[in-house]
């Protein structure tokens, strides 16, 4: 009779004993990056047996109210992959928890963006920016051996290079389109005390007027990214023959297009409206932050050291072809003899972050939705901008009212 | 030939009604990319289970299913013996303010379910239940509409039946247990399917307020899925049949009940 | 009748769900909708203000608001009518005396009912796609130009219309078939005595006994229009241009977005006056 129950206490006692001094870290990752992140865990887990992971793939569609409906919510994980210019917006929330690291082989344009008001709160993962992939073949028979330096250039070379459809693909609901070009001009969007909308600024309205006199002018076609139902093949017919886009088409592009087009594209840095070039981009990219109310600081600041080391920064890459963060990751042979992400790695010395406001990603998806109306002829440029500017304005009264308040 | 323009007319009908399931379907079986062909395929050539095996492998929504058969029974039990009680006491009991408070009750019909989602999610939060299975049973449980069938139904239990077992001396909750709820079996029934349609088919709450994919209910993965793989159609369309095939089935089944029930509710006009 | 303690031993699981999520919360938005509760005030309740009515100022003078009440009247101002007409035709092909397998058919048409929406927005947004969808292939054959149902400003509501209607005539048919089936026959019978054609015997007899069905039938489904939400949240995001940005899917991106908690709840105050307006007509019109 005794038999059983010592059986079924031996069980109990081996199977429901677990090591109560595991940790187990929550790690949101998100789009293709949160894919890829599980495949790198194995071996960060080897390396620490008393910590185990469970990464979350959030897309990036909705990351940003994911992100906040946790916070509020209560139901944080302890580390996530966090868009560098969302990071002032967690921060003013009080989210995210200082950081101490070595800034030194880090981009400094992109380390600048994870230090609001003089702490850091994020480490940057991979590195973003947005550059020109060209049609290289289509471009040389029309005169082009190299990509344009200057805008006037380059709007030349958009009219020679015109295929059936257009120039150049720049998606209208996407705000990448101004804001990179306002870049450009060096428009400093809002005023420099962050509290009212600067964008009827002439630089700005420079910036503005070239990129809605692109589809004005046929150049790109006034369509938004969900209308285009495969865009890699819209770029190997050449329907157009030039994209604004990141490091991950590169791999995607290695990927997705066919083998003929191989060595018929090629990567340029952004274009400038006046001497000196390239002109400016976005110090883009993802940072690793851990959140204020985490349990598991320390083993999240191990993770964090991990994603961190140029190897497995490397091995990133190859997944994802996402940029390291760390420049020496870049004298890695992959990334060295890589002809693609030489443009970036130009671009990336070529940076500018964006205003550290928390409602910046609001004010841009006001940005683009203006520019969108602008070029489908609902609205004037002026009173597209001076619209905007009262939007803005009015997203930054609560911003205001706090600086008097305190 | 009256009849046969008749019958023309709703076979038509029926073939509209049923084409875009029919090529759900259909693209579910196919190959990567064979959905998005001009012309457009039927017919996939070859049929194949990948999208299936991709859904249940790597993206795990075997799941989804699983939360949402766990959210939509918790709740359809629960709400199904918290509202007969209800619709009992206001069928068969009196007490004071019993009719202004079935009024008042009945005038929340009106209101949309969205003007207390904002502060319905603080109260979650406040209850540390966000992200929870709780956080979508709990507000599912609460339905005036059942309180209302239910007593609209006991209403027609005769009263002598429930005050002979009171004289036997059984308590109220063994009349309840014994007596009522086998004669409100039909209505429960048709309240119980209709209460599981619509929490298996709840969209928005559920978005709100679960956070991990390991909780997403099926219409929340869906299109969470929409938002990452939008290029894969195949793909899609196979997550599409996973989260129709259980109310389809349940609906094949229990037409009856559910038909009953929405003639039922629009008689009150 | 039985008078009793234990009646509210019986009411009060039920109540007390309805009082803590539902009328709380209710109430809790009224005075929510009277604040700037916003993502500063999540971090320190401090940084909230009591505006009074200016969330309802602000909105009225927001022209996102009336794009948003445009698009949604439109919605159920066109989509309304249309899915109780094409509920009312196939209940009278259903019901008709000279139809064979009256339950299956009604089984058909029901299904899309049941049917979860978001799958369903799914779905037709792949058959809406203007190059390889399944709708503009075969309007080819009929010699229609490609339509770019979800791209372009002017198709794209009607787009979710269509949809829309697809996916709720059953609901209805079902309703005008029950009240088909209580007009009595000898009605019928009388009017053919008197020699009326089919048409007038729909004219004379049907639709005026239908009349209540008709109005609540009519009232209920703009009602439920207006809180649409799910179709353009999966299918255009509002888009394009904001076509199809409704009242619900603003509260939803001011609310849980951005995070201006305050004045989202003033939006859904609106939609609830809107909803009771609705509801008064209806009981206006029965008299």
């Amino acid at each position: 009779m005794r038999w059983p129950v010592l059986a079924l206490a031996f069980l109990v006692t081996a199977c429901g004993g677990r090591d109560s001094s595991t940790v187990t870290l929550k790690v949101w990752g998100l789009g293709r990056e949160g894919e890829v992140l599980k495949e790198l865990l194995p071996e960060f887990e080897r390396q620490h047996p008393d910590i185990r992971v469970i990464v979350q793939q959030i897309p990036w569609t909705a990351a940003h109210e994911k992100l906040l409906t946790a916070f509020v919510g209560d139901a944080t994980p302890d580390v996530a992959q966090i868009g560098n210019t969302w990071l002032p917006e967690f921060v003013a929330l009080g989210a995210l928890a200082p950081l101490t690291a070595d800034s030194q082989d880090y981009f400094p344009g992109i380390w600048r963006t994870n230090e609001i008001g003089g702490t850091l709160y994020g480490i940057p993962w991979y590195v973003d920016t947005r550059v020109i992939f060209y049609r290289s073949d289509l471009l040389a028979a029309a005169g082009y051996k190299t990509f344009p330096t200057l805008w006037t250039d380059w709007r030349q070379a958009m009219v020679k290079v015109r295929g059936d459809r257009a120039a150049i693909l720049l998606a209208l609901n996407e705000w990448a389109g101004p804001i990179v070009l306002g870049m450009g001009t060096r428009a400093p969007f809002l005023t420099p005390d962050g509290l009212h909308g600067a964008f009827q600024e002439p630089r700005f309205r420079r910036a503005f007027a070239f990129y809605v006199d692109l589809f004005r002018g046929g150049l790109a076609p006034a369509v938004n990214n969900a209308q285009v139902a495969n865009r890699y093949q819209s770029f190997a017919t050449g329907e157009f023959s030039m994209i604004l886009s990141g490091p991950w088409d590169i791999g995607e592009f290695s990927r997705r297009l066919p083998a003929s087009l191989a060595g018929k594209w090629m990567t340029a840095p952004m274009p400038a409206p006046d001497p000196p070039a390239p002109g400016l981009s976005l110090a883009g990219g993802s940072s690793l932050a851990i959140f204020r109310r985490s349990a598991h600081q320390g083993a999240a600041r191990a993770l964090i050291a991990y994603l961190s080391e140029p190897a497995v920064q490397v091995r990133f890459y190859t997944l994802t072809g996402d940029l390291p963060a760390r420049e020496s990751a870049w004298s890695d042979p992959v990334l060295d003899t890589n002809r693609y992400a030489a443009a970036f790695r130009e671009q990336l010395r070529h940076v500018a972050p964006t205003p550290q406001v928390p409602e910046w990603e609001q004010i841009v998806t006001a940005v683009a939705r203006y520019a969108e109306e602008t070029v489908r002829g609902d609205m004037t440029e002026d009173q597209a901008l001076e619209a905007l500017d009262r939007d803005v304005d009015r997203m930054l009264e609560k911003r205001r009212w706090l600086a008097r308040a305190h | 030939m009256k009849r046969v323009a008749l019958h023309a007319a709703l076979v038509l009908g029926a073939i509209t009604t049923l084409a875009p399931l029919i090529w759900m379907v259909a693209a579910s079986f196919m190959p990567a990319g064979q959905a998005t062909t001009y012309p457009p395929h039927f017919i996939p050539r070859p049929a194949t289970l990948e999208n299936y095996r991709i859904l249940f492998t790597r993206l795990d929504v075997a799941r989804n299913v699983m939360n949402s058969v766990i959210v939509s029974f918790a709740a359809t039990g629960l709400s199904t013996i918290i509202n007969a009680m209800a619709g009992y006491a206001f069928a068969k009991f009196r007490f004071r303010g019993r009719d202004p408070l079935f009024r008042t009750m009945l005038a929340g019909l009106v209101i949309p379910a969205q003007v207390g989602m904002l502060p319905l999610f603080v109260i979650m939060k406040q209850l540390h239940l966000v992200n929870s299975y709780w956080a979508v049973i709990i507000p599912s449980m609460s339905s005036i509409f059942g309180i209302f069938l239910v007593r609209q139904y006991a209403l027609s239990i005769p009263d002598e039946l429930l005050d002979a077992a009171r004289i036997d001396g059984a308590s109220e909750l063994a009349i309840f247990g014994r007596i009522v709820l086998p004669l409100l079996r039909p209505i429960l029934v048709t309240f119980a399917v209709f209460m599981f349609m619509s929490v298996w088919n709840d969209f928005m709450w559920p978005l709100i307020v679960l956070s991990d994919d390991a909780k997403y209910t099926l219409p929340v993965a869906l299109a969470n899925l929409t938002g990452e793989h939008v290029q894969d159609t195949e793909l899609m369309m196979a997550g599409a049949v996973v989260t129709l095939a259980p109310v389809l089935a349940a609906f094949l089944f229990l037409q009856r009940y559910y038909i009953e029930g929405i003639t039922m509710g629009s008689v009150k006009g | 009748m039985h008078t009793s303690r234990a009646a509210y031993w019986f009411l009060a699981p039920a109540l007390l769900l309805i009082a803590a999520f539902f009328v709380v919360p209710i109430f809790a938005s009224l005075a929510l909708s009277a604040t700037d509760f916003d993502i500063y005030a999540v971090a320190s309740p401090a940084n909230t203000r009591f505006v009074g009515l200016g969330n309802y100022t602000e909105l009225l003078q927001n022209p996102l608001f009336w794009t948003a009440v445009g698009n949604t009247l439109y919605f159920v101002v066109v989509g309304g009518p249309l899915s109780v007409a094409v509920s009312l035709g196939a209940a009278l092909l259903v019901n008709s005396r000279l139809t064979k397998a009256k339950s299956f058919f009604r089984a058909v048409y029901f299904v899309p009912v049941v049917t979860t929406l978001v799958a369903v927005a799914v779905i037709w947004r792949y058959l809406y796609d203007p190059r390889f969808g399944l709708l503009n292939y075969l309007l080819h054959f009929v010699g229609v130009r490609p339509i770019d149902w979800l791209g372009n400003p002017h198709w794209a509501m009607p787009s979710i219309i269509l949809m829309t209607v697809w996916k709720n005539f059953g609901y209805n048919m079902l309703i005008f078939v029950a009240g088909l089936q209580a007009i009595s026959q000898d009605l019928y019978d009388a009017a053919l005595v008197d020699g009326a054609s089919a048409i007038q015997r729909f004219r004379h007899v049907t639709l005026p006994m239908l009349g209540p069905t008709f109005l609540f039938v009519s009232v209920t489904t703009m009602i439920g229009y207006t809180q649409l939400f799910s179709e353009p949240y999966v299918m255009t995001q509002g888009g394009p241009l904001h076509a199809t940005y409704s009242i619900v899917l603003y509260m939803y991106e001011e609310g849980f977005r951005w995070w201006h908690l305050g004045y989202a709840a003033s939006i859904a105050f609106v939609l609830f006056a809107l909803v009771l307006g609705g509801t008064l007509i209806q009981r206006r019109l029965r008299r």
